[in-house]
């Protein structure tokens, strides 16, 4: 096992040694290794091209969007747009080291360098960019509400003022701040777990009557749930899911920001949609325009 | 005292009753357990081959890829057991022989020195004594899931960036260093007065008998209390979910997401985890049996350990288990 | 460190639920523990069976297991654990008696986790009374629950206070994990939702959650240590 890993990366090493050696520093390296192209001397870009090797965050649990599977890889819409971001880096997939960042430790670990780029269905906001910057956004989701079909109790966020609905999402998300706004008491209605198909199971079994976060995200579990959810409503918020970013790092930023762009032109966005999260039915609608602020 | 000596070994007749008992007891719980558990599992459909399939039909697509992604879950979590419970034995030590140091320093009057040189080394060592009890108190009162959700939290931002598995370790460590010190100095402290005053009539240092005579014994009556202490860690390797380390449970989580069977994965877990602590503490049980018996036929004075340790090992062994 | 005065009602409303949580599962494991003590030193065999399994399984489950069972398993059973919705007990314990069940599902998980451990302890107790009481009481003509009742209990009762009390402590502790499995407003939860959803300062957050389990542990900790060191002397 050992030797074979070694074997193979010695060989790798020679493959693209001997390739860039004879072909040059132009396109060179496409399919076996990365390719070294040229970035602004210091940049984040440069750093992580010479690298040859990227850290990103993205949700493991979150069909769709970033879901670790069986074969133990992430897959899903954030995990496609990461990687036409590493593509336009010069570097392979294979190269990408996938950190799990689920909702509560997005801003740390970009903070604390635990990771280059976070791509995990992740809201702007302006809390969050005192910490973080995004840029993007790449995709415009929105909260809704998902209840059982026969459900014709709940019609929107309001349902919940009279205090006796109850509803679950999960800990240190938007969506469950935003319905905090609207339940009457807190301990008797609202329920918060560490992933979204736990309160699937919960509204399956009718503990909660509603589940609340993304339209997106609540579309997948309608999509696989036997024809047993729907929404309740419209969606009462806009979500726009940028790729987090250091907040100083403003080179990087327009640099993601034109891989973005580049990606609505030619078709790559919409194609990483279409493979993932697209099969749930929702919608992809026009690009959102990236917002460089 | 055995079990037996509380009753009568049971006659013809009791045991008669017994047996017609328990038979009736049986069905009863056949039944119920038809009736409460079966059926509505059954109306669910948790039985069905869609669920369980990937986990006990091999013939599944997806047999080979739960099982594979399950034994590296199992995998990280005995290399995180195995870490935490090698790190908390030597950093566990250090603070049983640092603790029974500074108690001697505290009693020591440094005479011969000048005043103030012995008013500052007497309260420095009080204030390192004073510190290291805080330390232990504070960190054998705080809950594991609290100490690894901290350590996960709080480094990061003093700059310190580490794996997830060292953060779960680092957890780990800070809590079960201090149980197994407390129960190596509660060990040393039991121990016979003479074995200290001994030491002491051949010329040896405090450290030198700490070393050579207190903890070698303390350590000989812990070894099951530490086997069991393990059982321990490998349950709290569990709470690594809480910090993305991918152990068994996380993994879990993971092929949950993809084939939607929390029950039947969630059960195939639990009998992993049983079924592996239940051999660990038979282990327990058996080395314990082994001491026991290694201890008669050396015929050392202390045929059984002194009250106090057997009090303290007995309060600390469930006190420990009791700490998920 | 503002955020300890302004979020005050946080950890206080913390402290509460995690104190509330305690208690009811401190009454419920005692209880299921003695039973299944009883059920483990018992004369008939297949009661000593059960009790032994009792004690096997759930001392060998991580706590994270025997949570998720009760909050996943239970519905899957058809249960809302509304047996639990004691009239009068709602009054003081709130969320009791709310329709959301996760509170009395993690009450569930806890009292079956630690009864495990208060059976040991128990046990512990009643195997440190001599063996000669038991036989003595016996060769009196004393049945089993009579020798247990005036005889081994009374006496194992003070050898059984301190790994007791050791074992609630570890529930206590144990109870941080009831945040994780949809009871909201724990002391472990509030450091999750103060730091990661309001983005409070991570230190002194730490700090006033790490006081609120130590008002709880530490002097019931220092309470052990002395009935430990009064029972030694008294030996």
């Amino acid at each position: 096992m050992r030797m074979k890993r070694v074997a193979a990366l010695a060989a790798a090493a020679t493959l693209a040694f001997g390739l860039t050696a004879c072909g040059g520093n132009d396109e060179a390296g496409e399919g076996t290794g990365g390719e070294s192209k040229s970035f602004p001397a210091g940049s984040t870009m440069e750093r992580l091209n010479k690298a040859q090797a990227i850290k990103i965050g993205t949700k493991f649990d979150q069909p769709g969007f970033g879901l670790k599977g069986l074969s133990g890889e992430p897959e899903g819409f954030d995990v496609e747009v990461a990687k036409i971001i590493a593509k336009e880096l010069g570097i392979p997939e294979d190269k990408i080291e996938w950190v799990e960042a689920p909702s509560k430790v997005r801003e740390d670990v970009i903070v604390n360098g635990t990771v280059d780029l976070v791509a995990a269905t992740y809201t702007i906001n302006d809390t969050r960019k005192e910490r973080i910057a995004f840029a993007g956004p790449y995709y415009e989701a929105g909260q809704n509400i998902m209840v059982k079909k026969d459900d014709t109790s709940i019609t929107g966020p309001d349902s919940f003022k009279d205090g006796t609905k109850k509803v679950c999402s999960v800990t240190g998300s938007t969506p469950a701040e935003e319905i905090k706004k609207y339940v009457q008491d807190v301990g008797s209605q609202l329920v918060l777990f560490d992933t979204y198909d736990k309160c699937r199971d919960a509204l399956n079994g009718g503990q909660v009557d509603a589940v609340t976060t993304d339209n997106v995200i609540l579309l997948g579990y309608i999509a696989n749930g036997n024809d047993a959810f729907k929404l309740a409503g419209e969606n009462f918020t806009k979500e726009p899911y940028g790729l987090g970013v250091k907040k100083e790092d403003t080179d990087f930023r327009s640099f993601v920001n034109d891989t973005l762009e580049k990606a609505y032109s030619d078709g790559s966005w919409k194609k990483a949609w279409d493979d993932t999260a697209g099969k749930f039915g929702a919608e992809l609608g026009d690009p959102p325009a990236v917002n460089r602020y | 005292m055995s079990q037996s000596v509380l009753y009568d070994v049971p006659g013809p007749r009791q045991r008669r009753i017994t047996l017609i008992g328990s038979i009736v007891a049986t069905i009863a719980v056949l039944i119920g357990a038809y009736f409460f558990v079966y059926r509505p599992l059954d109306e669910n459909g948790q039985f069905s081959m869609e669920l369980w399939g990937p986990l006990i039909d091999p013939s599944n697509e997806n047999f080979s890829l739960v099982w594979e992604r399950i034994g590296i879950g199992f995998g990280n979590t005995l290399m995180a057991a195995v870490l935490a419970i090698a790190s908390s034995l030597v950093v566990g030590t250090l603070l049983a022989v640092l603790r029974i140091q500074l108690k001697s320093l505290t009693a020591r009057r440094f005479t011969g020195m000048a005043a103030p040189v012995t008013y500052l080394l007497r309260g420095l060592s009080l204030f390192l004594a004073a510190l290291t009890r805080f330390c232990v108190e504070v960190f054998r009162g705080l809950p594991v899931v609290i100490t690894i959700f901290f350590v996960a939290r709080g480094f990061p931002e003093f700059g310190i960036s580490l794996s997830t598995l060292t953060y779960l370790v680092i957890g780990l460590t800070i809590y079960n260093s201090v149980v197994i010190a407390e129960i190596l100095r509660s060990g040393m402290e039991g121990l016979p007065g003479g074995q200290r005053e001994a030491a002491a009539a051949i010329g040896l240092s405090p450290l030198q008998t700490t070393g050579l005579i207190l903890l070698p014994q303390a350590f000989r009556i812990m070894l099951p209390a530490l086997i069991s202490q393990l059982v321990v860690v490998l349950k709290d390797t569990s709470l690594g979910f809480i910090i993305s380390y991918e152990e068994t449970l996380n993994i879990g989580k993971q092929i949950i997401g993809v084939l939607n069977n929390p029950i039947p994965v969630y059960i195939v877990i639990g009998v992993l985890f049983i079924v592996v602590n239940y051999s660990l503490s038979k282990l327990a049980q058996y080395v314990q049996g082994r001491l026991a018996r290694g201890r008669k036929t050396a015929d050392t004075p202390t045929a059984a350990p002194p009250p106090a340790i057997a009090a303290a090992l007995g309060a600390q062994s469930t006190a420990q288990s009791g700490a998920s | 460190m503002s955020v300890l005065i302004d979020k005050f009602d946080v950890f206080a409303g913390g402290f509460w639920l995690t104190l509330q949580i305690c208690l009811l599962a401190a009454i419920g494991a005692l209880i299921l523990g003695a039973i299944v003590a009883v059920l483990r030193i018992s004369p008939v065999p297949p009661l000593r069976a059960v009790g032994t399994a009792y004690v096997n399984m759930f001392r060998n489950l991580p706590l994270t297991v025997v949570m998720f069972f009760a909050a996943f398993g239970l519905p899957a059973l058809g249960s809302n654990a509304d047996f639990l919705r004691i009239p009068g007990l709602d009054a003081i314990f709130s969320r009791l008696g709310t329709d959301l069940p996760y509170f009395r599902f993690a009450l569930i998980a806890l009292v079956l986790y630690t009864a495990a451990f208060v059976c040991e302890a128990l046990r512990s107790g009643v195997n440190a009374v001599p063996a000669g009481q038991a036989e003595a009481a016996r060769s009196l003509g004393l049945t089993f629950t009579q020798n247990l009742r005036y005889v081994v209990l009374p006496q194992s009762w003070k050898a059984s206070v301190v790994p007791l009390g050791s074992v609630i402590i570890a529930m206590i502790k144990n109870s941080a994990l009831v945040g994780f499995f949809g009871v909201v407003g724990d002391l472990s939860q509030s450091a999750d939702q103060l730091t990661s959803a309001e983005g409070h300062a991570f230190v002194p957050v730490a700090i006033g959650i790490s006081i609120g389990y130590l008002i709880m542990t530490v002097p019931l900790g220092a309470l052990l240590d002395r009935i430990e060191k009064r029972q030694a002397v008294a030996r």
